[in-house]
C-alpha cells in the first residue's frame, strides 16, 4: 500500500512539473510581457531595459532553468505589475475563492448525492424523471448563463440579493448557488448511475435472499459499492476548489484567485500566472492522491491488488 | 392430515408477467419436508423466476399472481418484514455465479454474520464462533483467519461453499439452489454437489435443485419437474421420469443425455428453439418443435394431469398413451 502511494505521489509530482513547464513555454511564446505591460508608448530603450531586468533577454531554456532553480528555493517570482512576490498576491486571494468554492462543494455533495440515490431508488417514476430532468438542465446550462439568470431574478427583479462585490456573506450567495447547482446536477446523475449499476448486481439479490431488510441492503450493501465511482467525481470537484471559480468570479466580480488569473493572463504577468497554475495543479493532484488512497480504503480488491503488486 | 404429509411449500397457480408479457403460466408444485426436487428445463423456461417470485425477489415491475404457501401461510401477500424473516430463515437461496453473488467490499465475517444476527439473534463473539463453525462445516480450511478475507481472495468453488454456509446460517427448512454448479469447473461441481448432499443429510432440510444439467438432477433428486416455456410439463419421481419420460419434451431432453451405462448411441437433439414469450404459439407451447404434434395440440393448452400417483404430465398425447397402456395391462 505504501509503495503504491509512493508511486502515485511520484506521478503526481511529475504531473505538476509537466503542467507548469507547459504553461511556462506557452506563456513566453504567446506574447511579450514587455510590450503588454509597458504599453504602446514605451520607448525601445525602456523595453530593452525591462527585458533585461526580468531576464526575458535570455534564451527560453536559460529562463526555464533559472525559474526552476528559484522554485526549488521556494521563490515563486515577483509580479511584473506591482513588484510584490507572486505567492503573496495569490495567497491573499485564496480565502475569497475558498469562501465560494467550499460552500459550493458542500451544496454539490449535500444535494447531488442524496438526489442521485433517491432517483436511483425510484427509477422510472415521476420522481426519478423530475430529478434527472433538473440534473440535465443543471449541467447543460453554462455557469455564466445560470449566474446571469440568477442575477436577473434575485437582484434585478426581486432585489433580494446583490449582484456582485464582497462586502458580506450575502454577496456570496448567488455565486455559491451558481456553482453548486451545476456540480450537484453532475453528481446526482453520477451517483444515480453508480447506484443503478450496483443495484443490478447479483450480490444485492443475495442480500435480500438472506433476509436483509431493504433499507439495510441499500445502506450496508449498495452504498459502499456505489461510493467507489462517486468518490472519483467528488475528488475531481475537490481538485477544482481553486480553479473552478474563474467564470463565476468574473460574472459576480468576486476578487478571488480566478479573477486574479484572468487579469494576470491578460497582462502577461508571468510569475503570477505560473504561481496560480502551480497552486491549481497542486490542489488537483493532491485531491487525486487522496482519491487513490480512499480507493484502497473502499475497495479491498485494489488494496490486495496493490499488496500483491508490491511483492 | 399428519404433519409429514402436509407440504412444506406449495405453489398454487403461480404466474409472473413482465410488462404484460407472461413468462410463468400458473405453476402448481409441492415441496415436502426433507425431500429434494429437481427443476429442469432450458434457460428461459421459468425455473429461476418461479423461486425468485415465490420469495418476492423479482423487481417491482413484475406482476406476480397465485399463492405461495409456506406451512399454509401465503407469502405473496405477506408484509416485507415477514418476508425478511422467511428469506434466509425458512427458505434460503444460493445462486449460479458465487463470485458475483457475494458483496465484493464486505468481509466474509460481515456477510455471514449478517445472516446470523438476523435469523439467530447472535451478536459479537457468538457470531464469530458460529461463522467459524459454518465455514468449517462447508470445508473452508483455516476458517478462523479466512473470516476476515474478502470474496475475491477465494476461488469460485470456495465462494460457493461460503454461499452455502450463509444459506445454512438461518437453519432454513428449504434451500433453493439455482444452478449452483453451472459456473464452476467440472471437478469442483462434484465437490459442491457432495457438500450439498452432506449438508442435507445433517440438517434434514429440503432442497430444490434448479439445473439444466439432467445428470446432476438424476443423481441428486427424489423428484423432478420438467419446465418448458413457463409451465411444468412433466413431474414425477426421478427414477420414473428418467427411465420412462412421457412428455415429448422430457423425452427429447433425456434423449439428449448420453446413457450412463456407456452404450454408444446417437444423441438426439430437439429441433427449433424455445418460443418467444411475447408471441407464444397457440395451444401447447412445445407443439411447433414436437415430432408427434397433431392438430389437437394447437387447439388448447394441455393441463398438467395426474396419470399415476405423483406422476403428472401436460401433453394430450402422452396422457392418452398412458391411458391406453393402462387399459392394455388391465386386459392382459
Amino acid at each position: 500500500m505504501i509503495r503504491y502511494l509512493l508511486g502515485r505521489a511520484a506521478r503526481a509530482l511529475l504531473t505538476v512539473a509537466l503542467v507548469v513547464t507547459f504553461a511556462f513555454v506557452v506563456l513566453r511564446m504567446s506574447a511579450d510581457p514587455a510590450l503588454v505591460i509597458l504599453g504602446p508608448e514605451a520607448s525601445p530603450e525602456m523595453i530593452v531595459a525591462f527585458r533585461k531586468a526580468w531576464g526575458l533577454d535570455e534564451s527560453i531554456f536559460v529562463q526555464y532553468l533559472d525559474w526552476f532553480r528559484a522554485i526549488l528555493r521556494g521563490d515563486l517570482g515577483i509580479s511584473m505589475r506591482d513588484g510584490r512576490p507572486a505567492i503573496e498576491l495569490v495567497a491573499e486571494r485564496i480565502p475569497a475563492t475558498l469562501a465560494l468554492t467550499i460552500p459550493a462543494l458542500m451544496i454539490k455533495i449535500g444535494i447531488g448525492i442524496p438526489a442521485g440515490i433517491w432517483a436511483s431508488l425510484h427509477r422510472g417514476t415521476m420522481v426519478d424523471r423530475a430529478v434527472m430532468g433538473l440534473a440535465v438542465a443543471g449541467f447543460t446550462v453554462p455557469s455564466f448563463v445560470l449566474g446571469l439568470t440568477l442575477v436577473l431574478i434575485f437582484s434585478v427583479w426581486l432585489g433580494w440579493l446583490p449582484s456582485g462585490g464582497q462586502d458580506n456573506w450575502v454577496h456570496a450567495v448567488l455565486p455559491i448557488v451558481t456553482m453548486g447547482v451545476g456540480g450537484a446536477a453532475i453528481l446526482a446523475r453520477f451517483t444515480r448511475s453508480a447506484m443503478l449499476e450496483v443495484l443490478g448486481q447479483p450480490f444485492i439479490r443475495t442480500a435480500s435472499a438472506k433476509g436483509v431488510p431493504w433499507g439495510r441492503v441499500i445502506r450496508g450493501h449498495a452504498l459502499p459499492n456505489a461510493a467507489i465511482p462517486t468518490v472519483t467525481m467528488v475528488g475531481f470537484m475537490v481538485g477544482t476548489l481553486m480553479a473552478g471559480a474563474v467564470v463565476v468570479e468574473s460574472v459576480f466580480s468576486w476578487p478571488g484567485v480566478g479573477r486574479l488569473l484572468v487579469v494576470a493572463v491578460s497582462h502577461r504577468d508571468l510569475a503570477v500566472v505560473q504561481c496560480i497554475l502551480l497552486v491549481v495543479a497542486a490542489t488537483m493532484v493532491t485531491s487525486n492522491l487522496v482519491v487513490d488512497f480512499l480507493y484502497g480504503f473502499l475497495d479491498p480488491r485494489l488494496r490486495s491488488g496493490a499488496r500483491t503488486g508490491g511483492h | 392430515m399428519t404433519l409429514s404429509s402436509h407440504p412444506l411449500v406449495r405453489l398454487e397457480r403461480l404466474s409472473v408477467a413482465f410488462d404484460g408479457v407472461t413468462v410463468l403460466h400458473g405453476i402448481d408444485l409441492e415441496i415436502r419436508r426433507g425431500e429434494t426436487l429437481g427443476l429442469v428445463g432450458e434457460s428461459g423456461s421459468g425455473k429461476s423466476v418461479t423461486w425468485l417470485a415465490a420469495l418476492g425477489l423479482l423487481p417491482k415491475k413484475a406482476q406476480v399472481a397465485g399463492r405461495v404457501l409456506l406451512d399454509g401461510e401465503d407469502l405473496l401477500g405477506a408484509a416485507e418484514t415477514r418476508l425478511d424473516d422467511v428469506r434466509g430463515g425458512r427458505i434460503a437461496m444460493i445462486f449460479q455465479d458465487p463470485a458475483s453473488a457475494l458483496n465484493p467490499v464486505l468481509t466474509i465475517r460481515r456477510q455471514l454474520g449478517e445472516a446470523l444476527a438476523l435469523h439467530r439473534g447472535l451478536s459479537g463473539r457468538e457470531i464469530g464462533a458460529e461463522a467459524k463453525r459454518l465455514l468449517d462445516l462447508v470445508g473452508i480450511p483455516d476458517a478462523e483467519r479466512r473470516l476476515s478475507a474478502y470474496p475475491h481472495e477465494f476461488s469460485g468453488g470456495q465462494n460457493q461453499r461460503i454461499m452455502i454456509a450463509m444459506a445454512l446460517a438461518g437453519s432454513p427448512d428449504l434451500l433453493v439452489a439455482d444452478e449452483p454448479t453451472t459456473a464452476l469447473d467440472a471437478t469442483i461441481q462434484a465437490q459442491i454437489l457432495d457438500l450439498l448432499a452432506v449438508v442435507r443429510r445433517e440438517t434434514g432440510m429440503a432442497m430444490v435443485l434448479i439445473s439444466h444439467d439432467l445428470g446432476v438432477v438424476s443423481e441428486t433428486c427424489d423428484r423432478v419437474a420438467v419446465m418448458y416455456a413457463g409451465r411444468i410439463v412433466e413431474e414425477g419421481p426421478s427414477a420414473q421420469v428418467f427411465d420412462d419420460p412421457a412428455h415429448p419434451y422430457a423425452r427429447g431432453l433425456i434423449g439428449a443425455l448420453p446413457p450412463l451405462d456407456g452404450s454408444r448411441r446417437r444423441l438426439v437433439s430437439i429441433p427449433g428453439t424455445v418460443p418467444d414469450p411475447r408471441d407464444p404459439p397457440p395451444g401447447c407451447a412445445f407443439a411447433p418443435r414436437c415430432l408427434h404434434a397433431t392438430r389437437d395440440c394447437t387447439a388448447a393448452t394441455p393441463q398438467l394431469e395426474e396419470v399415476a400417483a405423483g406422476r403428472r404430465m401436460a401433453c394430450i398425447l402422452a396422457v392418452h398413451r398412458r391411458a391406453l397402456a393402462h387399459r392394455e395391462i388391465e386386459f392382459a
